[in-house]
């Protein structure tokens, strides 16, 4: 009992005692030396770099890592999102292969390194930005993987000394055939087999794409990239939560902590574009319930669609009800307006039903009822392009969605014809684009299509920047564009307040 | 709450027996009341407690069980005898759902204590247990969720109190289910375990059963049900690797699979996911057409599933279910041979004699494809044969059910509120030989109960529990096995951890 005791007490105290001493033990101030290309970020950087240096590399790998988001919020294909990363790359974050002998090798690959663990220290704040920051992170190392010369990568992958064990040949030979039938591999392809737990791979055995023996899956070389990407995610998301825990007691002077927290501003999600600047449009007076209907012109082809709908059927499923009531309550109805518009709207049903099923789900996406959370996040956000082009099809019956996936190209014609655009080839290049599933470009090209005129005014008496007339990637930032740009003559309306910095809070 | 105790509770059985014979001479009608009047009074069965204890302290084995048998006092044997008849009477038109039958079953029947060893890996009540969701289905239709009960004696106090018609098993959760909505955080009431379970039920083979619909079900189209077994059994052994599995009659058209090892437990949904989307094969609604569509060359589970579905084809299906008789489900099956000329050739065939059973059109694939009528190569004609195999015979589960660690699933040994008919395991090596329709119902059990003429005034032999009389007692001896063992697995893999908790006890002093 008094060793337990005397063994407790010195556990608590050993590391109040030294840590200093153990922080700068091994304190190695001095280069590393990168022989991969590709990096892992397992050592953070010990040398010294220029205050410069610190700000100019994150911001290079900001751009790059808001590049590869944009890539897959239009929801560019694996394969469109390497061309377009190419340029940029090689731009901002080069990184050369051992082979290609360039002089400034190590001189990238330092950047590269630096950067990775700056951004770290400025993504870890909150859960957000760390999930963020972990995904982006995995697609470029994914897309870095991929392009990697192959003996390179294998040289890589295998100084990452990761914990999977080679199938002998004696096994290989006696598994031949079933590892052939799992991996759908033709005779003669003479492949390697990793052997490791199957949990680390569950995707490739949900679709029944590797061997299992026993709780082993016996993964191909070929699908190896899943598995150190895998990996890769892993480490950083524990890594991301550890520094968390660390920030709060980073011994730093004023110098850093401006340069990080400007940093993490900028890197505000898109999917949050919507913010509560984007309900409050100059020149635009409190929405009331019977003015929808004018305003429904401005709406992008999501919530006209719906509009037109509820008009028709004088009623909208859950899902189009919640989609488009939190975009009405994302270009600034109220509550108790939003509540008069659907009791209106729904004219063949009684008040007690409209009351008793309706009304509670109108309360909670506004944030008037529910959990705590809810209330004190004061409800849903408006969805976003990405969340509507993301979510499942709608079933029958069900309007909700973006028409531009969830039409059949016929359909989508007609409709895109009642609402005003007859250009056949707008209409030609729309179908393209849906067809290479770009959704979103294809809306947009719609956008600039019926606000042509606009648009060229403004661009020409210089009153909106370059950066005023982004891609719309959120449906309220569509209305707010669409209704600015024809107001534009009206007063103080022509000033765009807050448009160009939606990104920003 | 005394007062839940009621009158046949185990405890009690001794002490109110005996009381009752001193006041059940004033006439035997008044009987249940006075017992019932006696045993609900807490102190009385506080002492009965201790008397009991006391008297059979050589008695380790379950004392949840309780024995209606006459007790070795010769006299009033005859008396004590008809007790149970007295307090509950079955007769035919009992019905199984009748509170009183379900408070019979919860106390003389279900096997509460293997059942808590099953669910808290271990003998000492641990979080496993008392973290668990239980949700009661009561008398009224009520679904009560998030119940959670420290020992098995409370769950077993609840179901005798409640008596419900159903019993539902949900995740271990990280604190308290009860405690749930004290919580300042939402997120620390997630679930942290479950056994990984499978739901098998007869529904989905509508399509291409021909003997029952819906809910009925003969012995025929059982058939189904244990093809999936060795399909989804052998692929969970082979393959996953896991060893703890229960498998588990619905009580009405189905089968229940509940994964034990640690290793499936801890599964998160992406890793269930990824079993369920593994074992699953058909794929497409009604109007889908083709519902096989499968990669060649065959993926070694489909290999060896096709191999057991194989010897089942010819019988349970051609023979049995005979899917293809008439004329519309023939058509079908010819939307299933890709060739277009065999499949030309065959239409005219069966249209001159429509009532070919079967086995004979099946038969008639080949021998009009080796006439001649093949466009395309026989190896295509193979894979597509394949195609139909898998479709006729390969599991339809339920994959929604496996995919959530929290979806509650049916607790085993309960009685189906519909057939009456306990959810008992089912033996895997033997799935065979399991005839859902003999599977005894809760009134058969009571019943053999009663009639019940063991010899047991002989010295030294053990006095029997209840469910030892019954026919329920192959099946419980089988879950008794399947939870010791799993048990000692996890005390041979917790080994480590054991040490430490004695180490944390010596802490406190």
């Amino acid at each position: 009992m008094i060793r337990h005791d005397y063994s407790r007490v010195d556990t608590k105290r050993r590391p109040n005692i030294d840590y200093k001493k153990r922080q700068f033990a091994k304190a190695e101030f001095q280069q590393q030396n990168y022989d991969h290309r590709l990096n892992f970020y397992r050592l953070p950087p010990t040398a010294e770099i220029t205050l410069e240096e610190f700000e100019t590399w994150a911001i290079s790998r900001l751009k790059v890592l808001s590049e590869l988001e944009s890539c897959s919020f239009r929801n560019r294909s694996p394969e469109e999102t390497a061309e377009y990363m190419t340029s940029i790359l090689s731009k901002h974050l080069p990184l050369h292969s051992n082979s290609s002998r360039s002089q400034s090798l190590q001189d990238e690959r330092r950047k590269d390194h630096y950067s990775h663990f700056i951004l770290r220290l400025a993504f870890s704040s909150t859960e957000e930005l760390r999930r963020r920051f972990s995904r982006l992170e995995t697609m470029l190392f994914r897309l870095r993987f991929r392009d990697d010369d192959f003996r390179e990568r294998q040289e890589f992958v295998k100084d990452l000394s990761l914990e999977w064990e080679e199938v002998d040949e004696d096994e290989k030979r006696e598994l031949k055939d079933q590892l052939m039938a799992a991996s759908s591999l033709k005779k003669g392809d003479e492949q390697e087999w990793i052997k490791v737990d199957w949990e680390r791979v569950p995707e490739l055995v949900e679709q029944r794409r590797v061997l299992m023996k026993r709780g082993k899956a016996y993964v191909p070389q070929r699908e190896q990239q899943s598995l150190v990407v895998a990996d890769f995610t892993k480490r950083l998301d524990e890594a991301l939560s550890l520094t968390a825990r660390a920030l709060p007691r980073l011994d730093e002077d004023d110098r850093l902590a401006p340069i990080l927290a400007h940093l993490s501003q900028s890197f505000n999600s898109p999917d949050a574009a919507y913010s509560s600047s984007d309900a409050e449009i100059d020149g635009l007076s409190s929405i009331r319930a019977n003015s929808i209907d004018t305003l429904s012109k401005n709406f992008p082809l999501c919530m006209q669609n719906l509009h037109m709908t509820l008009r028709a059927n004088s009623h909208l499923k859950h899902y189009a009800r919640l989609q488009y009531t939190l975009f009405l309550k994302g270009i600034g109805l109220s509550l108790d307006e939003c509540i008069i518009f659907w009791r209106k709207s729904f004219k063949l049903m009684t008040d007690d039903k409209f009351q008793k099923e309706y009304k509670y789900n109108i309360r909670h996406a506004y944030g008037d009822v529910g959990g705590d959370a809810n209330r004190r996040g004061r409800g849903y956000t408006p969805y976003s392009c990405h969340k509507i082009i993301t979510e499942p099809l709608p079933g029958p019956g069900q309007a909700h969605g973006c028409p531009y996936r969830t039409f059949t190209p016929d359909n989508l014609t007609a409709m895109l014809q009642r609402v005003g655009v007859q250009d056949r080839d707008l209409l030609k290049a729309v179908k393209e684009d849906v067809n290479k599933t770009r959704y979103h470009v294809a809306c947009n090209r719609v956008f600039e299509y019926s606000h042509k005129r606009e648009i060229k005014k403004v661009k020409d008496d210089g009153s909106w920047s370059a950066a005023d007339l982004d891609t719309i990637v959120h449906p309220n930032a569509y209305f707010k564009r669409s209704w600015l740009l024809k107001h534009v003559g009206d007063g103080n309306a022509g000033v765009v307040a807050g448009a160009g910095d939606k990104m920003e809070e | 709450m005394p007062h839940s105790v009621s009158p046949e509770s185990a405890p009690a059985d001794e002490s109110t027996q005996t009381m009752s014979q001193a006041t059940s001479q004033t006439g035997p009608g008044t009987q249940e009341d006075v017992t019932m009047g006696e045993a609900s009074t807490p102190a009385a069965t506080e002492a009965a407690k201790v008397k009991l204890e006391d008297m059979f302290d050589d008695d380790d084995s379950d004392d949840e069980f309780t024995s209606s048998a006459p007790q070795p006092k010769p006299k009033e044997e005859k008396s004590s005898q008809q007790q149970p008849a007295a307090t509950f009477k079955i007769s035919d038109r009992s019905s199984f759902s009748e509170p009183d039958v379900m408070r019979a079953f919860y106390q003389r029947l279900f096997p509460f204590r293997f059942f808590f060893q099953w669910l808290n890996h271990s003998v000492v009540p641990s979080k496993e247990f008392a973290h668990r969701e239980f949700a009661f289905a009561l008398q009224n239709n009520i679904l009560v969720r998030y119940q959670s009960y420290p020992t098995h004696d409370l769950l077993r106090k609840a179901c005798v109190q409640d008596v419900p018609p159903r019993i539902d098993i949900g995740p271990i959760y990280s604190t308290n289910p009860r405690d749930r909505k004290t919580l300042r955080k939402a997120s620390s009431f997630v679930p942290v375990s479950r056994e990984l379970v499978f739901d098998i039920d007869m529904n989905d083979y509508d399509d291409i059963r021909t003997c029952c619909t819906g809910a009925n079900i003969c012995r025929k189209c059982w058939a189904f049900i244990t093809m999936a077994i060795k399909v989804v059994d052998s692929a969970l052994r082979e393959d996953f690797g896991f060893k703890h599995i229960l498998w588990n009659y619905s009580g009405r058209r189905g089968a229940h699979a509940w994964v034990c090892d640690k290793r499936a437990r801890e599964m998160d949904d992406s890793k269930r996911r990824a079993v369920a989307g593994y074992l699953e094969l058909l794929k497409g609604g009604d109007q889908g057409g083709k519902k096989v569509n499968v990669r060649r060359p065959l993926h070694p589970h489909v290999e060896r599933s096709l191999n057991i579905l194989k010897e089942h084809f010819s019988t349970t299906i051609l023979d049995e279910q005979d899917p293809w008789a008439d004329e519309e489900k023939a058509a079908h099956l010819l939307g299933l041979i890709p060739d277009t000329t065999l499949r030309a050739a065959l239409q005219k065939k069966w249209e001159s004699s429509p009532s070919r059973p079967s086995a004979s059109k099946w038969a008639d694939i080949d021998s009009v494809a080796k006439s001649g009528a093949l466009s395309k190569s026989s190896r295509d004609l193979l894979e597509a044969k394949q195609d139909i195999v898998l479709e006729y015979t390969y599991p339809r589960l339920d994959a929604d059910v496996s995919k959530k660690m929290n979806h509650l699933l049916k607790s085993p040994f309960v009685v189906h509120p519909a057939t009456g008919r306990i959810c008992v395991p089912i033996d895997p090596q033997n799935v065979d030989e399991f005839d859902p329709l003999s599977v005894p119902t809760v009134l058969d059990l009571l019943k053999e109960i009663d009639d019940w003429q063991g010899d047991e005034d002989e010295n030294g032999e053990k006095k029997l529990q209840d469910w030892e009389k019954t026919s329920l007692r192959p099946y419980i001896n089988q879950f008794r096995i399947f939870v010791a063992g799993l048990l000692k697995d996890e005390k041979d893999g917790g080994g480590l951890k054991r040490p430490r908790e004695e180490g944390g006890d010596a802490m406190e002093f």
